[in-house]
């Protein structure tokens, strides 16, 4: 069990190539995921702090 | 069908700016937007969940790249989306240009960061690729020059939109810029045919239908779909974000000015 889980890191010998691969790409997506989602709070907080009017809501 | 169906003759034909400002409705937008982004989540989270199982756990290894192939289930889709996602902001800056779409804008505005990180990923997942295949990170070949050149066309398209003082001047330059830079994407697509390169061709759309394996090309085709959906959330996210924000700067500048005659 621990072999195979061993081999399968390894990738064959290409291990530090595809682990970067697939790491960097989490990274990177989850990364600019984050950051939208907080860009959408912070402007969804600041214009809720704004207390509008219904007619300036509009 | 009724007879006195409203066929719209003897009224004025509204103008097709009309009609596509009717589709631009931010308060519509919004409404679409919230309605459809639990479900492109879901498509997501389950499309890559299956995509990485078959990546990485259930696909043989290529009989002459051995497992480095299983770079290709990220190098592929990355690449895709960045010509896909550079092709619909240059839509969207067409429309911004020719039709005045508010929402045009705001698409191409929101997308480009997201196109920005598919093409870096692209680059990266490509140059630890070659390293092991090709002996070398980079090589100056004809694809991944023009691949280079698109992702600073992406910077350029962010920057511009930043440059100036006035929002919609720097939207004006840099819906410009993107319609101009769209020349790379034919460029980048058949630079594998028209010039001698160390990249390979093309294996999925190419005459004669796909030359990969299928155990291959379901990974392959689960990811690229969970990246393009993964795109969809980002953007309507990030659209959100903007048209907030906007709103947000109108109420500030009209707070400022309370005593309009």
């Amino acid at each position: 069990m621990t072999s195979t889980i061993q081999d399968f890191l390894a990738m064959g010998g290409y291990a530090q190539f595809v682990w970067p691969a697939y790491g960097l790409a989490a990274v990177v997506l989850v990364g600019l995921l984050a950051i939208s989602l907080r860009q959408l709070r912070k402007a969804e907080a600041e214009l809720s702090a704004l207390g509008l009017s219904r007619r300036e809501r509009a | 069908m009724q007879p006195s169906a409203d066929l719209g003759i003897g009224r004025p034909r509204p103008h097709n700016s009309v009609i596509m400002h009717r589709f631009a409705n931010p308060a519509r937008f919004q409404r679409i937007a919230n309605a459809v982004l639990p479900w492109f989540t879901a498509a997501t989270v389950l499309l890559l969940a299956l995509g990485l199982y078959f990546a990485l756990f259930d696909s043989p290894a290529d009989y002459q790249q051995g497992e480095t192939v299983r770079i290709m289930y990220v190098h592929v889709p990355s690449a895709w989306m960045a010509l896909f996602v550079y092709s619909f902001i240059a839509a969207a800056s067409a429309a911004a240009l020719i039709w005045r779409h508010p929402l045009a804008d705001v698409a191409a505005r929101s997308a480009s960061p997201i196109g920005a990180c598919f093409t870096f990923l692209a680059l990266v997942s490509g140059s630890l690729w070659g390293k092991p295949m090709w002996g070398a990170w980079w090589v100056w070949d004809a694809r991944l020059t023009s691949v280079l050149i698109l992702f600073f066309l992406y910077l350029g398209h962010m920057a511009l939109l930043r440059a100036f003082d006035d929002p919609t001047r720097g939207a004006r330059a840099a819906a410009i810029l993107a319609l101009a830079g769209f020349v790379n994407v034919p460029i980048i697509k058949f630079s594998v045919d028209w010039w001698n390169t160390l990249h390979q061709p093309a294996s999925i759309l190419r005459l004669g239908g796909p030359s990969i394996d299928p155990s291959m090309l379901l990974p392959l085709l689960l990811m690229a779909v969970g990246f393009t959906t993964f795109f969809v959330v980002v953007l309507l996210l990030r659209m959100k974000a903007e048209l907030l924000a906007a709103r947000l700067r109108a109420a500030q500048l009209a707070r400022l000015q309370p005593a309009m005659p």
